[in-house]
């Protein structure tokens, strides 16, 4: 390292000024075979559903390859798949929701596969930084089973990582804080 | 069509010129996620510990944002948005977005919101009694050219008052959003301006406990870069995480 970092600030109450736009929710195109929604609800200590927070996602495609214009896997050549959600909202009602593809296991850098996960930051005012959490999904129990980094996480914990299936897709919630915490990760 | 148990599935894996890993050294400067003198943050941190993450490929990946998808001709350009020109005092922001071992990070999206000259959002949750600019919505969009630089022209924000304590001032400053080229890379941050009489009393700048870390985010008045009898430039470099140390470096 030569140069320090550039630290690190809230998004504030006013980011939806500048940040979600209409399209922002579709990590994938509408219509997209195989496409599903995955929803939930975002909550702070208090157990209230919070109103102003901005949430992104990051996933490969069903293949395990990502839509980034660098080439380190692939590239996706999935049409109208992007990878990237943001969801946005200055006063909602805690909750959200995006249109994806599940997607597939990925390479570890040590060897090994990753279970099927989606990366998630989050940000809002009163958070100076992001946070990062990841979404797997409780329908892949054996390759869950054999990911290090679900492996890492104190067992009793490693539910709040987990979406649900449901009719059109999956659900899982995030907690800052208080019981059920979802686990927030070092990156 | 996501999940075919039917035939086995394929791992791609990285190519060798990229970044494998995201360096982590100096994340702690980056100000913590509690902190009491700023009210917000304390039913909105996480209590536990964080787990430690092995960066894989996930991270090392970032969206390609920065297509004419997301971008206006006039995106750049705050003052020139509507159909007369914003009021305030014009300015140009411009920098470049650089990783920590100073490679330039091109063709990366760089997103500004921001108040008015005024100190108003166009938002409806801002109910500081100051005027709205009809001419000016606040937000703009560009990405980096091949040296990694950005630019905006747009009016110097004024500061204005909010909830956090009594008399509680925030200092002028303009909103970031960097995606880098990788999710281990992505940042969200705030310009201020040089001299700003409210630091001493801003909980959000001074929740940065490094002195030096946090005038990193003071832009520097540049007189060179100012034209004349148009506008002043503050110019503004951010620095995202570089490439992480290479566990076996090959000897030439």
């Amino acid at each position: 390292m030569i140069f320090a970092l550039t630290p690190s600030q809230t998004v504030g109450p006013y980011f939806a000024i500048g940040l979600p736009w209409p399209g922002g929710p579709y990590a994938v195109a509408p219509g997209t075979d195989g496409a599903l929604t995955i929803r939930g609800t975002i909550y702070d200590g208090a157990g209230t559903p919070i109103p102003d927070y901005l949430l992104e996602t990051w996933q490969a495609d069903p293949s395990g390859r990502f839509a980034d214009l660098w080439a380190h896997a692939g590239p996706s050549e999935l049409a109208g798949f992007r990878g990237f959600a943001r969801i946005g909202h200055e006063d909602g009602d805690g909750t959200f929701e995006f249109l994806t593809l599940k997607p597939g296991p990925v390479a570890l850098a040590g060897g090994g596969v990753a279970a099927p996960h989606i990366d998630v930051s989050l940000f809002a005012r009163g958070m100076l930084g992001r946070c990062v959490t990841r979404i797997y999904f409780a329908d892949e129990e054996a390759a869950n089973a054999a990911d290090p980094v679900l492996a890492s996480v104190p067992e009793a914990r490693r539910n709040t990582l987990l979406a649900r299936a449901v009719a059109d897709g999956y659900e899982i919630d995030f907690r800052l804080q208080g019981p059920g915490e979802t686990v927030f990760f070092a990156i | 069509m996501a999940d075919s148990d039917d035939e086995p599935r394929r791992i791609y894996a990285p190519v060798v010129d990229t970044p494998t890993s995201y360096d982590r050294d100096g994340e702690d400067l980056h100000p913590p996620l509690d902190y009491p003198a700023y009210k917000s943050t304390r039913l909105r941190h996480p209590k536990q510990p964080l787990i430690y993450l092995p960066q894989g490929l996930t991270e090392v990946t970032g969206p390609a944002l920065g297509s004419a998808e997301v971008l206006g001709k006039l995106d750049n350009d705050l003052t020139r948005q509507h159909d007369g020109e914003a009021i305030g005092e014009r300015i140009t922001v411009t920098g470049r977005v650089l990783d920590t071992e100073g490679k330039p990070l091109r063709n990366t999206l760089v997103e500004i919101w921001q108040a008015n000259a005024a100190g108003r959002y166009r938002h409806r949750w801002d109910r500081f009694p100051a005027p709205l600019d009809p001419n000016f919505s606040g937000a703009g969009r560009c990405v980096t050219d091949d040296e990694g630089r950005y630019r905006f022209v747009t009016v110097k924000p004024g500061p204005y008052p909010w909830g956090n304590h009594y008399n509680a001032w925030r200092p002028s400053h303009i909103h970031f959003s960097l995606l880098g080229r990788a999710f281990a890379q992505r940042l969200v941050t705030q310009l201020y301006f040089p001299g700003d009489p409210l630091f001493p009393f801003d909980p959000i700048f001074n929740s940065i406990a490094d002195v030096a870390a946090r005038e990193r985010l003071v832009a520097r008045f540049s007189i060179e870069r100012s034209i004349p009898d148009w506008a002043l430039c503050f110019e503004f470099d951010i620095f995202l995480r570089g490439p992480g140390a290479t566990p076996f470096e090959e000897s030439p």
